[in-house]
């Protein structure tokens, strides 16, 4: 019985979203990069320095939407990185991914450990605080588990949507697909592919690194050595769960969050015969289930992977 | 205007002095954040060299520190030739270093010329298991193995931190979660005396020559670089593409797997979760800097372990943080990446008003 009232409780949904947020934040970004052709894999690395980023502006001072804006930053300049070596450099995609999250991981550590050489323990910021709405908020049960959140999930949920309309309705959104389908077509239009794969793979970026931002922002209220923890990896599984759609990708994200908020309440259940680590080991087998499941009717976009060079064919 | 051509056959000059002008480039680029932190860069540069080469002492410990390397560094290389991306070099070599544990710690008695032969075999059977998973599913379910590897990764290592803690732990350990010791018989000697460098670096070696030969003078070898250059060709030539990808990845993983022994066997005695500091993903570096040569891993695993073993005794002496080594690392892969470039292409300028026909 007590395996089914885990979900009467306001406070595993509220858990479920929270958990969902920066996975929301990493599969957007990702489905952006990977719609206009450039699979990112820096997103891990991207994760880690908006992390850091995003909390050391806050702590040096620049304010929570400061410190958004910084990580973002910080995200699209990486994300540059990756870009300029995948697409007019037409690169191996998976190496410089890689290599990208090595960089900007250690560079996030290397950072960290030199602002901070001797601490054992990292300060701490003021994060986002719950909203409380008029009304919403005191609603019972819906309150706590909807109304509840930071500011930071709520613009999560939107830009679900934003991205979602740009992508389905508007000429910039077509020229992204396009140009991750058949960048030859783009060109012949007069557009230009590199300008269109090199904003996209930045602007996705940007959305890893607040999705990182998130964590030491609204989830935490310091930066820690691994707390990224495989999250990105498991944004670019949920990317080819969600075919590369937005509202899928937030379904995608929720149903990951609320299995995992379940876990960890199932936990506290049966934690005495089954071993923590099985709980911990939970999301990554999900995420590769998911893959399997999905990966063979997947729908890659067309020219995921390859390069493209102006004047070749 | 500037315009890339290919170049019709691509530079062996070029390609051999590729990876040094990389590796020029990341410490030129690692410079802006020593010299950022207020650090004199001639004086931790030479520190982090004296660290590594600097005496019979510190050279041993790079060799150490390039013993695992070597093979994870191998096991990059074999699986990129065939175009497969074994990201989980990390996992596998924890595969390795289980098995060894569950072999060599007294359950299995015998003569050292039995045991370690055993232990090792084990091991490399551990680790390649731990691909072929992955490389199934991808000839099977088209899943990308990156991602997979990457998150078996995790897997493994809550399996190791698991059974740490469970049914391999060490009564006498006095609560840490570590393994019984290795039995003295089913441990690789150290070289030299008074020195860390053991036996390892000889199974190091060994592979390395195994797979040049493997790789330049068998079916097997000529087969993974069609599959890896272009598997439509290989499938017209008769070559089953899956096949291969297979074998690539039961060499592969069974190359980080020895790794993951050596180490446990070799240096260690035991096994701890933090045994490696990341020697899985550093073999990516290590591979892609050699150009994918074998012979050419041997020769960056010891650069790698060098900036690595120097970072840290440049860190105890002068305070940097040894994730001067992470970065370094990070930007030799990125380095090494764009001079392939260089290699393949030849920019040419066109004048200013150029390259609009």
């Amino acid at each position: 019985m007590e395996f089914l009232e885990i979900f009467l409780s306001a406070n595993f949904w509220a858990a479920a979203i929270r958990i969902a947020t920066p996975l929301i934040f990493g599969t957007l970004g990702a489905l952006i990069c990977e719609r206009a052709g450039v699979l990112n894999l820096g997103i891990e690395g991207i994760f880690t320095a908006g992390a850091m980023a995003g909390w050391m502006a806050v702590w040096l001072g620049a304010g929570l939407f400061g410190g958004i804006l910084v990580a973002a930053l910080v995200g699209a300049m990486i994300g540059l990185i990756h870009a300029i070596l995948t697409v007019p450099l037409g690169l191996s995609q998976h190496v410089s991914g890689i290599g990208v999250t090595m960089l900007a991981t250690s560079a996030a550590y290397f950072t960290y450990r030199t602002a901070l050489p001797d601490v054992t323990s990292p300060p701490r910021i003021e994060p986002f605080q719950p909203l409380n709405m008029p009304l919403l908020s005191d609603l019972p049960f819906l309150g706590p588990a909807l109304f509840q959140h930071t500011v930071m999930t709520y613009i999560a949920i939107a830009l679900v949507f934003l991205v979602a309309w740009v992508m389905a309705r508007t000429p910039l959104g077509l020229a992204i697909r396009a140009v991750g389908d058949n960048p030859s077509s783009v060109d012949s239009q007069g557009l230009s592919v590199y300008g269109l794969r090199i904003g996209a793979v930045m602007a996705g970026s940007a959305l890893m690194a607040i999705g990182g931002a998130f964590l030491t922002m609204a989830a935490f209220d310091a930066f820690f050595f691994g707390m990224v923890n495989g999250r990105g990896w498991i944004c670019i599984a949920l990317t080819v769960f969600a075919s590369w759609r937005p509202k899928k990708a937030l379904l995608g994200a929720l149903l990951f969050g609320a299995f995992e908020a379940y876990q960890v309440r199932l936990q506290t259940e049966v934690g005495a015969v089954v071993p923590g680590e099985i709980f911990l080991m939970a999301p990554y087998v999900l995420s590769i289930i998911a893959l399997v499941i999905a990966a063979r009717g997947a729908d890659y976009p067309r020219a995921l992977l390859t390069p493209w060079f102006k004047g070749q064919r | 205007m500037i315009r890339l051509e290919p170049r019709t056959t691509p530079s062996r000059t070029l390609a051999l002095l590729a990876p040094f002008a990389a590796v020029a480039c990341a410490l030129a680029l690692a410079a802006i954040p020593l010299l950022a932190a207020g650090q004199n860069l001639f004086e931790a540069y030479g520190l982090m060299v004296k660290g590594a080469f600097g005496s019979a002492f510190a050279f041993s410990e790079t060799l150490t520190r390039a013993t695992p390397l070597i093979l994870t560094g191998l096991a990059a290389a074999v699986a990129f030739r065939a175009k497969l991306w074994n990201i989980g070099g990390e996992g596998q070599f924890y595969l390795g270093a289980l098995a060894a544990v569950i072999v060599g710690t007294g359950a299995v008695p015998g003569p050292a010329w039995v045991l370690v032969p055993l232990v090792l075999l084990a091991g490399a059977s551990a680790g390649a298991i731990g691909l072929i998973g992955p490389a199934y599913l991808k000839t099977r379910f088209k899943t990308d193995e990156v991602v997979t590897t990457l998150l078996l990764n995790f897997i493994i290592l809550l399996i190791v931190q698991m059974a740490l803690q469970g049914w391999l732990k060490d009564p006498m350990s006095l609560g840490w979660p570590q393994s019984e010791p290795i039995v003295d018989e089913a441990t690789l000697p150290a070289l030299f005396e008074k020195y860390r460098v053991h036996a390892g670096l000889l199974v190091s070696l060994a592979a390395a020559a195994v797979i040049t030969i493997v790789m330049r003078h068998t079916v097997l070898g000529f087969e993974l670089r069609a599959v890896g250059e272009n598997p439509d060709a290989a499938r017209h030539a008769g070559i089953s593409v899956n096949g291969t990808m297979l074998k690539a990845a039961a060499i592969s993983g069974a190359l980080a797997g020895l790794a993951g022994t050596s180490e446990v066997i070799g240096l260690k005695g035991y096994l701890t979760s933090d045994i490696s500091p990341g020697f899985g993903y550093a073999g990516i570096v290590v591979a892609m800097l050699a150009r994918l040569s074998p012979v050419g891993v041997v020769v960056s695993s010891i650069f790698i372990a060098g900036v690595f073993v120097g970072a840290d005794s440049m860190s105890r002496a002068i305070g940097v943080s040894s994730y001067l080594a992470d970065l370094v690392v990070a930007l030799a892969l990125l380095s090494v990446l764009v001079a392939g470039f260089s290699i393949r292409y030849r920019v040419r300028w066109l004048g200013l008003r150029g390259g609009e026909a």
